[in-house]
């Protein structure tokens, strides 16, 4: 029962549970910059949820990894993707492949199989955060399912950050964080990756004069 | 049955009928201070009450017995409703005849009263109404029962009074379930009770409005008594989510001081939930009907995750 559970791995949990509402909320989304906002406010719950597993565990490097998911994940990539959104004059709602409620579903379907496949690893894991690695895999999940139904390419690229978040998630609850240099490579990767990205949406948007990438199954020139 | 207990379950009552139109008053009076409009005055829905009740009944000719008989129902349901729900003390002898399941099917009986009702004179505005009542009904009912699911898993018990007795009395455990079910909670209440996003109770455009639909065709004192019975429910709905969510200061038994204290405390708390509710009635435009099956859709998948979580999470083996 729960309260074997000291007060910090409860907060812990709790956090974990708000970034799957999140997850949730952006499948839920239909405006871009609602979206990004959800992004943003979803990198600050695993923020908290790394800095309380800091404050506990005392482990320096992950008031490290803490310090750069702020920085990152709240604040440069939000601020990447609103610049990029303005640049690119992008307006009205994200078209999703499967209406909304279905994509709720399937949602649902990939939580329970996420839970249910980390039940049995969770349990070799000894750190105080192990209940929230089927929430991390979950978050993972719910990543993918976005970048698979939505057609415009900014929202795939928030879900490609999503998944991170997911990941990060994973790292910190089954192992207190990867090594400092794996960590910071990452983040690297990740802002590198979303700056090229961002580069590319104006390249598909001169040709195709749309961000949808519908019109990139088409390889003929024409 | 002891009688401080009884004395108690009279009293519950009595306080959920007085305050019932007291608490739509002052969601409304805030709605109206939150959309710069001048506030109509706190005691309006009594004088309603007053005015509809010393008004003659007008019943249309192909009215059967039902049409008359509908509001007594739906009266008789909205304070059973009240008398369940643990408002100020958990000792409440009726608790034991319904849980929280069977609250669950005291809402769907007056629902199906007022949707029969509406479709028993034969207008077309009553049976359009009736139909969309029983669509939002279909899809919040199972998202009610999920919440109700998750604070049983906790409690270990279906009954009201018990999970709010467990919740309210416990060392501090933060349950990450209770926030998911808390927001489900939210939702499903504001479609039951006919609030913004789903259905506006302050418009008689046709082709808007549900709750409102259904009862065009009542006047005088069956009028009085469906106004009534709305206001019990929002009453019921609010004192379930305090009951639930925020259970602090609701006394364990028959413990009269603590009583006392808890009637304080109860009002302050509707008032902070009248506020909260204007505002989410202000900042949220009404949806188009077609868009509550997703709204619902949400509060359900809420309530699931509120479950999953709480298997995940905080239960060890």
């Amino acid at each position: 029962m729960s309260q074997t559970l000291p007060f910090s791995a409860q907060l812990i949990n709790l956090l974990a549970a708000l970034i799957l509402l999140l997850a949730f909320a952006m499948l839920a989304q239909r405006r871009i910059l609602a979206l990004i906002n959800l992004f943003a406010l979803q990198g600050l719950a695993l923020f908290l949820a790394t800095l309380v597993a800091a404050v506990t565990t005392g482990q320096l490097h992950l008031y490290f990894s803490a310090g750069l998911t702020l920085v990152l994940k709240v604040l440069v990539l939000p601020w990447i993707l609103h610049r990029l959104v303005r640049q690119l004059r992008i307006r009205g709602e994200v078209e999703a492949l499967i209406n909304i409620p279905t994509t709720m579903l399937v949602g649902i379907a990939l939580v329970m199989a996420a839970f249910n496949v980390a039940l049995p690893i969770s349990e070799l894991a000894h750190t105080i955060t192990r209940g929230t690695l089927g929430i991390a895999l979950a978050v993972v999940m719910l990543a993918f399912l976005m970048m698979i139904t939505r057609r415009k390419a900014i929202s795939q690229v928030v879900g490609f950050l999503s998944m991170e978040n997911g990941l990060f998630l994973a790292a910190t609850s089954a192992t207190y964080g990867m090594p400092m240099v794996v960590e910071l490579g990452i983040a690297l990767d990740v802002l590198v990756g979303v700056i090229i990205l961002g580069v590319f949406f104006f390249q598909i948007r001169d040709q195709f004069d749309s961000l949808d990438i519908r019109h990139m199954e088409k390889l003929k020139d024409n | 049955m002891n009688l401080s207990g009884f004395l108690g379950q009279v009293f519950a009552i009595l306080l959920a009928l007085v305050l019932a139109p007291l608490l739509s008053g002052w969601v409304g009076q805030c709605r109206a201070w939150f959309q710069n409009r001048t506030a109509p005055p706190l005691l309006l829905p009594y004088y309603m009450l007053q005015k509809l009740f010393n008004k003659e009944v007008v019943l249309a000719h192909n009215a059967s017995s039902l049409f008359r008989a509908a509001p007594f129902v739906i009266f008789g349901c909205m304070v059973l409703a009240c008398a369940i729900v643990p408002t100020l003390s958990t000792d409440l002898p009726f608790a034991p005849a319904a849980d929280a399941l069977a609250l669950v099917g005291i809402f769907g009986l007056a629902r199906i009263f007022i949707a029969l009702a509406g479709m028993d004179v034969g207008t077309a505005f009553g049976s359009l109404g009736g139909r969309r009542e029983m669509l939002v009904g279909f899809l919040a009912e199972p998202a009610l029962l999920m919440v109700f699911f998750t604070l049983a898993m906790i409690a270990q018990s279906t009954s009201l009074a018990t999970i709010v007795d467990t919740l309210a009395h416990r060392e501090l455990v933060i349950y990450p379930s209770l926030a998911f079910a808390g927001v489900a909670f939210t939702f499903v209440s504001l479609a039951e009770n006919a609030r913004v996003p789903v259905d506006n109770p302050a418009t008689h455009l046709e082709l808007t409005m549900i709750h409102e639909a259904m009862i065009l065709e009542y006047s005088g004192r069956h009028l009085a008594l469906i106004e009534w019975a709305a206001s019990l429910k929002l009453y019921a709905y609010s004192c379930l989510g305090l009951a639930l969510f925020f259970p602090w200061g609701i006394a364990p038994g028959d413990n009269f001081l603590a009583l006392v204290a808890a009637i304080p405390l109860l009002l302050l708390k509707l008032a902070i939930g009248g506020v909260l509710l204007a505002g989410i009635e202000t900042i949220n435009a009404k949806m188009r009907i077609f868009r509550a099956p997703e709204f619902l859709g949400t509060a359900f998948m809420l309530a699931v995750l509120g479950l999953l979580v709480r298997l995940l999470l905080e239960v060890r083996t």
